[in-house]
């Protein structure tokens, strides 16, 4: 764009924020865009701010995770965590009726198979809109963006009731197929692949490998799959995290089994007769931590797939 | 050989594109659509878990019961009052986060990523957590309002307006963040010669951002009311979980903050009554639809008119 550099050709030492001229000129006044215009005290101190409040229940519940009882009867509150935290998450493990370690495998288990899956089906679905000439395939691509919309829990008596006639002891309901197969594929996932593919992977690539008598799978295989594995990423790590977090439809189909997922397993945790705070939040914590470490791990990605898909959209 | 080479790259041509994209929509067909439909006509049927004896069609008998369904009135209206409270800060935050981050920040990236805490952590761990922030006794939230002044602890489970504030406070947590990514992605591809047309008129960073930002990102602000709205109108974690009982899915001892989602859960999954439960799903299904029509036409007259 060529505007940006006539602005900073116009003005070069302001565009350095430790040269900026000490005058009283409002940020709008020098002519700059706000995103090229240096950030003040207020706003690190307000950013700060967001930062704080963000963070902080999660290091609450850290802190009665790691704490006794009588933490949560404190006030003020307490601030610093204690060393109960391997005593709290035994009993969460060993306690009878509500499965916490097999419900942690389950959850790996689902959010793994059901981000494979997505990565899979989304990108070669993604690669035929994006790349290959066919019958229908705008009005079919008009389905895909058009399903986006609706929310899927308003079929959710359905599904169960379909889940319940499937084949097997019982059919679907309480095993994990239930809440694996219907998230094998995913709307957005064709959507965000096709917007990729189409600008990641040039025509005359395809042409050539054609010309070299590469079948389809061929080209997927060698030309697509290496120049899509950014938006791999972001597509995996989105689609994990809304696999391990989700609550509603495991809570029907796994609620009262003896296999849950996590989630539905820390509502059983704080379901109970006699519930503790502080196992409460031991096992809240252990099923924060993998997310947790998987935004440390892929936060870039992560952000970078929110943000172009709210320009897309 | 040659006919069975040339069949299969003619194969490989026509239908390989078909075979790509048939696994989206055959489970889409079976485990999206279909159960849509289906809905339908279970709300027209006595479907209960209990006692398949008495299933059979029953007409519109489950639509009626509704309309004079207290349970169900209640559950509306504090769906609403919750998203209400929910919705409007939470996008009015997020835009007032998204114009801090629109600056040239040192730890650019890490303060981006450090916006999304809330919205990757479990929705029943954060809920939890609030659970205990928003105790009687001991709760956070009640001795901040002490150090304010307000020495009278409140009891946030005993009344509607502060049982929706609670969950509200949820909801603005976990979402602020996200949405204000989305905001800032779209102030970023506004023309930078904008900005410097309206400095030249004199235009403060006020003026900038009520004239030139809001406007101009106003495609991406209708889009997350649509989310909010659909979001918002489905809570059901939050509810559920700040019960002191959450299994009973009551919402309260009276019912204060049960949402419409926990009312169908409640209705399908705890009295079994499956048909009842499904017309309550189609009734969600048009309140959502009117309400995401009237935000978006009410969002896109306000932000117009700023112009």
């Amino acid at each position: 764009m060529s505007t940006t550099t006539d602005t900073r050709a116009a003005a070069p030492a302001q565009a350095r924020p430790d040269q900026a001229p000490r005058r009283r000129l409002k940020p709008a006044l020098l002519g700059r865009a706000p995103q090229d215009t240096p950030a003040g005290k207020w706003t690190y101190l307000l950013l700060g701010l967001t930062f704080l409040l963000s963070i902080y229940p999660i290091y609450w519940m850290f802190v009665i995770a790691t704490s006794t009882d009588a933490a949560l009867a404190e006030i003020p509150p307490k601030f610093l965590p204690g060393g109960e935290f391997m005593k709290n998450l035994t009993e969460v493990f060993s306690l009878q009726d509500v499965y916490f370690a097999e419900s942690l495998v389950n959850s790996v288990i689902v959010s793994t198979v059901i981000t494979v899956s997505v990565l899979f089906f989304c990108s070669v679905a993604g690669f035929a809109f994006a790349k290959l000439r066919f019958r229908g395939s705008r009005i079919l691509m008009v389905m895909v963006v058009l399903t986006l919309t609706v929310p899927n829990q308003l079929g959710i008596v359905a599904l169960y009731i379909l889940m319940g006639y499937l084949p097997g002891e019982g059919g679907w309901n309480g095993s994990l197929l239930a809440v694996i197969v219907p998230g094998l594929v995913s709307a957005f996932g064709v959507f965000y692949m096709r917007q990729f593919i189409l600008g990641a992977v040039p025509d005359e690539l395809i042409e050539s490998g054609r010309v070299d008598g590469a079948t389809t799978m061929r080209i997927y295989w060698s030309i697509v799959l290496p120049a899509i594995r950014p938006a791999l990423a972001v597509l995996g790590l989105l689609t994990f995290v809304g696999s391990w977090n989700d609550f509603q439809w495991p809570l029907i189909t796994l609620g009262g089994t003896d296999y849950p997922t996590s989630m539905v397993a820390l509502f059983d945790l704080a379901s109970g007769n006699y519930v503790l705070y502080r196992r409460v939040l031991a096992g809240a914590f252990v099923a924060t931590v993998p997310l947790i470490i998987l935004l440390f791990v892929g936060g870039r990605q992560i952000v970078r797939g929110i943000m172009e898909g709210a320009v897309k959209s | 050989m040659r006919g069975l080479s040339h069949r299969l790259h003619r194969f490989d041509v026509k239908q390989m594109p078909y075979v790509l994209i048939a696994p989206f929509f055959i489970l889409f067909a079976i485990f999206g659509l279909f159960p849509l439909i289906f809905n339908g006509v279970v709300a027209l049927r006595t479907w209960r878990l209990d006692d398949p004896a008495q299933d059979g069609w029953a007409g519109l008998a489950n639509f009626e019961k509704l309309l004079t369904d207290e349970d169900f009135w209640n559950a509306l209206y504090n769906t609403f009052g919750i998203f209400v409270l929910s919705t409007v800060p939470q996008l009015l935050l997020a835009l007032c986060v998204a114009f801090l981050l629109n600056r040239r920040l040192r730890g650019q990236t890490w303060f981006r990523v450090s916006m999304l805490l809330p919205y990757i952590t479990p929705l029943t761990a954060s809920t939890l957590v609030f659970l205990v922030v928003f105790g009687r006794d001991y709760g956070v939230a009640n001795w901040v309002l002490s150090v304010f002044g307000m020495d009278d602890p409140i009891d946030w489970r005993a009344g509607k307006l502060q049982s929706w504030v609670a969950i509200a406070t949820m909801v603005n947590w976990k979402w602020i963040g996200y949405n204000a990514l989305l905001y800032l992605s779209a102030m970023q591809t506004i023309p930078r010669d904008i900005y410097e047309a309206s400095a030249l008129d004199g235009a403060t960073s006020w003026k900038q951002l009520w004239r030139i930002t809001v406007p101009m990102i106003l495609p991406v602000v209708i889009f997350t009311v649509v989310l909010s709205t659909i979001g918002g109108l489905q809570l059901f974690t939050e509810p559920m979980l700040l019960d002191a009982n959450p299994a009973s899915a009551s919402g309260g001892s009276n019912g204060e903050w049960q949402t419409i989602a926990q009312l169908i859960y409640k209705v399908g999954w705890k009295n079994l009554n499956l048909g009842y439960a499904a017309a309550m799903s189609w009734a969600l299904f048009l309140i959502i639809v009117i309400v995401a029509v009237v935000n978006t036409l009410v969002t896109s007259r306000l932000g117009g008119g700023k112009r």
